[in-house]
């Protein structure tokens, strides 16, 4: 079942006038919902029930093929994601070297369950069936970064990193802010 | 559009250079550079790090006014893995491992500049105890080693298509497209024993020759380039390394059966290979190798690439097709067979990366070279994904046949501190663990099944005796619950009930008429289930119960795990007679579940336990035992 998301949808004019173009372009080739989808997850970061909307009409198909599709594959996400994304691979190789450990740790010190996103919005926790790292197992990647032969006591400096960087980004908007 | 003529021209261009990739110490061709350097640009030594190591190394060469002298370059993985950032030095072959930016000034003066190699950061087993530096291909590591499917692989710039010419690249599509008919591909294919590498072991050429029989006006040609089997990273590694040579198979395959259209379904999740697919698709565009009239004859093929969104069950050739036409992945019932009525109700051909990485060496060297490697039933070679508890981590290409003995122990570098092998899982979620006593046999499609596993894309994860075997089945079934489609009633409430059975099992909750019920269970899947998603989702579980019964009995019976992984089944306990009383592990406790007063031994309330290991990760005197 769909559930509202707790963070209202903030998508721009700008943004929506990237996706329709990227559609009108794309709309006859055959097989393409996938890749429309792909490009509205890429603009917006996720697939509320808004974009899918756009996405069903200029396409001609039904919400619920739309969301059919949403939902059936992984790599789409009905909820925002945090400002930085750590996703934790759960591939054999790195499950075998403990990778398992490493996102229990990350729950427990983060206080969310995987598919969940910080109240401040700065993490989100999500896991990955192999990120084809498997020599540096156990793997985590925060956004594109990847972080190899993990250990436990490493999470912590690790996550401050992306703190000072959050407080970093923001401070510089308040001082951009004020006049 | 460029003839035959040209390419050969090319060819004579590049040979050189790439000539000078070979591993002893050759003197240099006539190149014009003195020295080359190959980084590896895979997606594993990315990871670690080594798009700095190439920038640091291009300001080090400037500085030092080398930059006529060297010639940087960027390939797909040299398969060792584990040893990441790697970089060979050309002509002599220098194997540099785990590399620093903090090295490369030193390597860049010492090697490039005084003609130095800087033995004490070479990869240790390239040197000899008595100092002598020894190549890369007489290494344990790669002294078994066959590398058909890879050769390219961590000798080229994947993303310069006269590179891919030079090593004869595009010769056998211009072959195929001078000389051959269709039939005479096929009947090459056929002679080689060529079959497919992603699963089934499918024979290549009677495929070819179903598509080729369908009568249609539209064909497609299809590569399977989602390896969704997790800890599988081989055909991303030819991808990444070698993407011209899968676009020369696709349009031999096209020529053959009658197709001008191919589509590759590559995993979005690898975006490394991607990126290099679309630059060769532009390239090959740009040379005429792809398009319309390739080398002035009327055959036309177009390849697009079409990205995968994150679902195991694309793997699978009738739901990969439905993923391209657009809708969720569900697989269809068989027949009709793709060969019949396959992508947008074509008659179609689908084929995994590695199996069409054979191809054109099988066209340009024939069919009894490719025979002459392998087993009675399967030829050629396979690429494995070695990871897990071994030394070497990495991507190994071997003759079919080869035992696992020699892949663990040899190439593998056997199992890291001290500790015994136990299995080994090939097949991914779909195949079975193969355990010690069956080291010996050669690995081939038939010996595999035959030992309750199967080939599968070539994952190869070795478990050593800390891997409980039941908690290994419950992992599985835990990607199989995620990952089924739910079209099919067997796969969507099988894996769902298989998983919560095994669960029992690992929490010590299950009884002996349980284990009755997970073999019923499995068979019914087996024999029921739509596609081959459902059907070897038991696989796991079969095969663990097969060769690990007692793990599974001490699980139910004894509510124990013999391997201390089964947290619900473990105890943490003080031995009095070590324990020193310096009260760390009561301070440590997250839940105070320690108790004990100041150099006395401790004691652990099972109750209030959480089963966390912390005590046990900070005892000094190695006092607390998990059982």
């Amino acid at each position: 079942m769909y559930k509202k998301p707790a963070i209202p949808f903030k998508g721009t004019k700008t943004q929506e006038r990237e996706l329709r173009e990227f559609i009108l372009k794309e709309k006859d080739v055959p097989g393409a919902l996938m890749p429309v989808l792909q490009k509205a997850q890429d603009i917006y970061g996720y697939l509320p029930i808004e974009v899918q909307t756009i996405v069903a009409d200029m396409l001609g198909l039904s919400l619920s093929e739309v969301y059919g599709v949403a939902t059936f594959y992984s790599q789409f996400s009905l909820n925002p994601k945090g400002d930085h994304r750590i996703s934790i691979c759960l591939g054999t190789a790195c499950y075998v070297k403990g990778a398992d450990k490493i996102l229990e740790a990350l729950e427990e010190k983060l206080e969310i369950k995987v598919g969940e996103c910080t109240p401040d919005g700065v993490f989100s926790l999500d896991s990955c069936r192999c990120v084809g790292a498997c020599g540096l197992a156990p793997v985590m990647m925060v956004d594109d970064d990847v972080y190899g032969r993990m250990t436990v006591d490493q999470i912590d400096g690790i996550l401050q990193k992306y703190i000072s960087k959050h407080h970093e980004s923001k401070k510089r908007l308040n001082t951009v802010a004020k006049p | 559009m460029l003839s035959v003529e040209e390419l050969n021209k090319i060819r004579a261009k590049k040979k050189d250079i790439v000539a000078m990739r070979h591993h002893g110490d050759k003197p240099a061709k006539k190149c014009g550079y003195k020295y080359q350097v190959l980084v590896c640009g895979g997606t594993g030594c990315t990871s670690s790090g080594s798009k700095k190591i190439i920038e640091t190394l291009e300001s080090e060469i400037k500085k030092n006014g080398l930059e006529k002298d060297v010639h940087i370059v960027r390939t797909g993985c040299f398969g060792l893995c584990s040893l990441g950032p790697i970089m060979i030095v050309y002509p002599e072959g220098s194997f540099y491992a785990r590399v620093t930016v903090e090295e490369i000034p030193k390597i860049v003066e010492q090697h490039l500049k005084n003609g130095k190699v800087v033995k004490e950061m070479l990869y240790e087993h390239t040197v000899k105890e008595d100092g002598t530096v020894i190549s890369l291909d007489e290494t344990d590591f790669y002294r078994k080693q066959l590398r058909v499917a890879l050769r390219n692989c961590g000798v080229i710039d994947p993303e310069d298509i006269e590179e891919y010419i030079a090593t004869g690249g595009y010769q056998a599509l211009a072959k195929v497209l001078a000389s051959m008919s269709p039939d005479d591909v096929i009947d090459i294919l056929l002679k080689s024993g060529l079959r497919g590498r992603g699963g089934g072991g499918f024979p290549t050429g009677r495929k070819w020759a179903f598509a080729k029989a369908s009568a249609d006006d539209q064909k497609y040609v299809c590569c399977n380039a989602d390896e969704g089997d997790p800890g599988a990273f081989m055909d991303r590694s030819i991808l990444e390394g070698d993407p011209h040579t899968i676009l020369e198979a696709m349009a031999i395959a096209g020529y053959t059966i009658g197709a001008d259209k191919g589509y590759i379904y590559v995993r979005a999740e690898y975006p490394v290979a991607v990126e290099r697919l679309r630059i060769a698709i532009k390239q090959a565009k740009e040379y005429g190798l792809l398009g319309k009239g390739i080398f002035g004859t009327d055959f036309s093929f177009d390849v697009e690439l079409r990205l995968g969104a994150g679902a195991f069950v694309c793997g699978e050739e009738t739901a990969l097709m439905t993923s391209i036409e657009g809708n969720r992945g569900e697989p269809r019932p068989r027949p009709p067979f793709p060969a019949v009525k396959g992508l947008f109700g074509k008659p179609t051909i689908l084929n995994n990366v590695e199996t069409y990485a054979n191809i054109p060496q099988i066209i340009l060297k024939g069919p009894e070279w490719f025979a002459g490697m392998g087993t009675e039933t399967s030829k050629g070679t396979k690429v494995f994904a070695l990871g897990g508890k071994i030394t070497n981590v990495g991507l190994v290409e071997v003759p079919m046949g080869t035992t696992l003995r020699e892949i663990v122990e040899e190439i593998g570098g056997g199992v890291p501190n001290g500790k015994k092998f136990k299995a080994a899982q090939t097949g991914g979620p779909s195949g079975g663990c193969i355990p010690a006593c069956h080291m010996d046999v050669p690995i081939d499609y038939e010996n595999l099944i035959a030992l309750g596993s199967m080939m599968g894309s070539g994952g190869l994860i070795i478990m050593d005796e800390d891997t409980c075997m039941v908690d290994i089945a419950k992992f599985f079934l835990e990607f199989t619950v995620d990952e089924s489609c739910g079209k099919c009633t067997p796969c969507r409430i099988g894996t769902r009930r298989l998983y919560q059975f095994i669960d029992k099992v690992t929490k010590g909750e299950a009884e002996m008429e349980d284990v009755d019920k997970i073999k019923e269970l499995c068979a019914h899947m087996k024999s029921t289930s739509l596609c081959a998603l459902g059907q070897s989702t038991p696989n796991p579980v079969i095969s663990t119960m097969h060769y690990f019964e007692d793990e599974y009995i001490a699980h139910v019976k004894d509510k124990t795990c013999p391997s201390g992984v089964c947290k619900d089944l473990l105890k943490y306990q003080i031995l009095p007679d070590k324990c020193k009383g310096c009260t760390l592990c009561a301070r440590n406790c997250p839940v105070d579940a320690i108790s004990g007063s100041p150099k006395k031994p401790h004691v652990i309330d099972r109750k209030k336990c959480i089963k966390c290991g912390l005590c046990m990760r900070n005892c000094k005197f190695d006092a607390i035992v998990k059982k």
